[in-house]
């Protein structure tokens, strides 16, 4: 009972303090996204634009000035107030702020949805899937490969392939986009083998099985450059690690004992390693939520990340604010998620005691 | 062991060696363009637009296509007062002067464009001119006259009614051999000019200009900009960037994560939130908004991302600042009162730059390659040229689609090598400086 107590008001404090800097995060994309209020000038002079444009019909041009000029700025002032625009900018930016933060994400200025919406809620909703086809597959893939190959040269270490990989580990340097463009050069236009890029064909296939077969086809250039811009570098630091770990004292122990070596893998090499993995699958994840905005504008998949791109070419503030409010909700979970795994699978922490603080 | 020695211990590896060589020679290359071409002058050659760059073909691959077998003819350029000319005088002041602009076209690619400059001088009436072609074969094709202005250019090549006169575009029907037509015919071209000048102090001056398809060692662009310029003029950016973003970073997380370790307490708890915070702050979309809205100097956008990472990314030090925090030379130092600031940077920071090394250096590619990638979203250097907006130009003007490989392959090679470079030093430092990852 004690111990629960303690659990709880642990992670009653760790989520406010994340819901805290989610906060602030968000207010300082708020302010970025907006130019620090000159966004909303922009947006007055789109405003008068398209109140002149309304007022060109010829009755109104009969008008005397006076009255057209008085005509037009109550209009104008109609469309500020209908914004808020008419307040200042600080006030504002709270209640987009308490907006984003209750994800009541608002209208889009540009970007619409394609069922044609210009609901931000609704934008995102609909490239998530997108992004969490291709980002999961490639990330996935990535991780578990290297996982399991770097336990595999971590017991051959020396061997021929170990050299291969630490020799290759240097060429993670370049991001994916970068391996992207050279694999359409080879793949697209040389060989004309693999679409350039987009989701599926035009005009889609009609059949479930060619559809699934099309989105597999333009998934497999992104998902290939997301691999080859990290997987030996990953691999390497895997295998580092796990080498790090079996070359412990208690392993050494393990192995004087004269247990078999998969006896000493399982019980002494891996369990210590599980908090490490764990974490760097969850920031894994963490990726998988936001794709890649370059890897999805080069190859056109009409993802998350190429949305916010979108959205700041058009200066789409409420798309921009609102993915960034996805964004630092979910990560804040992810490390939420984190901490209590890690209460969960390491022993050495302990709840509560000398706040609980994580190395 | 001294740093120096463990830093001479790079020679045992042969990768470091190699890495020091493409490093060096990388060096060579930006202290090379500096010089060459100074800052202005970059920005000149490459921002101008098209007018200075007006007799190099658009588009044209590397010279060194044709050592793999291509036959891509180069340009030719003929000024008037190079090549034979007549002067013939018809009475009441005027005059003609007939150009003969002959050369040689062994290629068996057609010239890309074919144009015709002229400046004239003129009190009152423009001089005219007559143009004839005189093929290898001894045929004669009548271009057309006109009238020259002041200063004047005939793209003949673009010329609809010659078009349709010859049944293709005049480029390749001016140099196609009649019996097999979709081959040049080799040998020695004539371009006859016949200016009529009607005022007795009238001058011309023409010249002709035979657009190939490759130029120089790196070709050229859709705006016929020499890609040398910014080839050579990417060195120095990336590397500058790259290096300025490394050490920027990493000495700043260095420094906060020490203050961090040896104080604890409150200072732990904030750098503990930043780094929180940093975290959940996207940073690619945070400069692509202020390359899109505020600025797109790289400047200041490798200000802004050292501003952000500095508050942030501190964590990967700080378990080795905690440990050695308790080291007994620590203590010692504080048994004979030293300040907290002497043993920050004094104590604790030096131990530590082993492991600072490494990772500074495995860092700087990671940043040039962010220079790149903010250049493909069209965030480049409003001025400069860097490889990245060299990538990003191929990109958008469909060299992929068009087969202009070597427009993207160029860039890219010098990016790679420049990241390949780097990351190979950096991970031979890492097993040097890690002792625990010698031994393995």
């Amino acid at each position: 009972m004690e111990n629960l107590k303690r659990i709880a008001s642990y992670f009653g404090v760790r989520s406010s303090l994340l819901l805290i800097t989610v906060v602030v995060a968000v207010y300082l994309v708020i302010l970025i996204a907006n130019m620090g209020g000159h966004m909303d000038k922009i947006r007055e002079s789109q405003i008068r634009e398209q109140v002149g444009l309304a007022l060109q019909s010829p009755e109104f041009q009969q008008m005397p000035e006076a009255q057209r000029r008085q005509i037009y700025e109550q209009m104008v002032e109609v469309r500020r107030r209908e914004e808020g625009l008419d307040k200042p900018f600080f006030q504002r930016s709270l209640r987009y702020l308490v907006n984003g933060i209750t994800l009541n994400l608002g209208r889009s200025q540009r970007i619409t949805s394609d069922t044609g919406s210009n609901q931000v809620r609704l934008i995102l909703v609909e490239r998530l899937p997108h992004t969490l086809l291709l980002w999961g597959t490639a990330q996935l893939l990535l991780f578990f490969i290297s996982v399991f190959l770097a336990l595999y040269l971590s017991r051959h270490y020396g061997s021929a392939l170990d050299r291969i990989v630490v020799a290759l580990a240097p060429t993670s340097a370049p991001p994916a986009w970068f391996y992207g463009i050279i694999l359409i050069l080879i793949f697209s236009s040389l060989l004309g083998l693999l679409p350039y890029g987009g989701f599926v064909d035009a005009p889609p296939p009609p059949t479930k099985l060619a559809y699934a077969l099309s989105v597999l086809k333009h998934m497999v250039l992104p998902v290939l450059s997301v691999l080859i811009g990290g997987i030996f570098v990953s691999i390497y630091n895997w295998r580092t690690f796990f080498l790090i770990y079996s070359s412990e004292d208690y392993v050494e122990m393990a192995r004087a004992k004269g247990l078999p070596p998969r006896t000493i893998e399982r019980r002494y090499v891996l369990r210590p390693t599980v908090p490490p993995i764990l974490t760097s699958f969850t920031l894994m994840l963490i990726t998988v939520w936001m794709g890649g905005i370059i890897t999805e504008t080069v190859f056109s998949w009409p993802g998350l990340g190429r949305l916010l791109y979108q959205a700041v070419e058009n200066a789409d503030t409420p798309v921009m604010v609102g993915s960034s409010v996805v964004y630092g909700y979910l990560l804040a979970m992810s490390v939420l998620f984190l901490d209590l795994a890690y209460a969960v699978f390491d022993p050495r922490v302990r709840l509560g005691a000398a706040g609980g603080r994580r190395l | 062991m001294t740093l120096w020695m463990r830093l001479r211990e790079v020679r045992r590896y042969p990768s470091a060696l190699a890495s020091l060589v493409i490093i060096g020679a990388l060096v060579l290359m930006a202290v090379y363009a500096v010089i060459r071409i100074p800052y202005a002058e970059a920005i000149r050659l490459w921002r101008a637009g098209e007018v200075i760059w007006l007799d190099n073909p658009r588009n044209a691959a590397p010279k060194w296509v044709n050592w793999f077998g291509a036959s891509q003819p180069e340009t030719i350029i003929l000024p008037g007062d190079k090549v034979r000319k007549e002067i013939e005088s018809l009475g009441s002041g005027v005059r003609r002067e007939t150009f003969y602009f002959s050369f040689d076209f062994l290629y068996g690619n057609f010239p890309s464009e074919l144009a015709m400059f002229f400046n004239a001088t003129y009190a009152k009436t423009p001089p005219q001119v007559n143009l004839l072609w005189r093929t290898p074969d001894g045929r004669e094709i009548a271009i057309g006259s006109r009238t020259i202005k002041a200063s004047d250019r005939y793209i003949i090549s673009g010329d609809p009614v010659l078009q349709k006169r010859l049944g293709r575009s005049p480029e390749e029907g001016l140099f196609a051999n009649p019996q097999a037509p979709e081959k040049t015919l080799k040998g020695r071209y004539t371009l006859v000019l016949e200016a009529y000048l009607f005022e007795e102090g009238a001058k011309i001056e023409p010249k002709l200009v035979v657009y190939g398809r490759v130029h120089g060692w790196a070709g050229t662009d859709h705006l016929r900009r020499d890609l040398t310029v910014a080839l050579l003029w990417g060195a120095p950016i990336a590397m500058i960037f790259g290096i300025a973003a490394a050490v920027g970073i990493s000495l700043a997380h260095f420094v906060i994560s020490a203050i961090g370790a040896w104080f604890g307490g409150v200072v732990d708890l904030l750098i503990d939130r930043l780094t929180e915070l940093r975290m959940i702050l996207p940073l690619l979309p945070i400069l692509i908004m202020v390359g899109v809205l505020w600025t797109r100097s790289i400047w200041v956008l490798l200000l802004v991302l050292i501003v952000f990472n500095l508050i942030g990314g501190v964590k990967t030090y700080r378990a080795m600042f905690l440990q050695a925090r308790e080291a007994p030379y620590i203590e010692a130092a504080r048994a004979y009162g030293a300040g907290n600031f002497r043993i920050v940077f004094r104590y604790l920071i030096p131990r530590m730059i082993p492991v600072l090394i490494p990772a500074f250096v495995l860092a700087i590619p990671n940043y040039v390659f962010l220079e790149a990638s903010l250049a493909i979203l069209g965030l480049g250097d409003p001025l400069l040229p860097t490889w990245g907006k060299v990538i990003f130009d191929a990109y958008s003007q469909g060299a992929l689609y068009k087969g202009l490989y070597y427009w993207i392959l160029e860039p890219a090679a010098l990016l790679m090598l420049t990241g390949l470079g780097f990351s190979m030093l950096g991970f031979t430092l890492d097993r040097i400086f890690n002792p625990r990852l010698r031994t393995l």
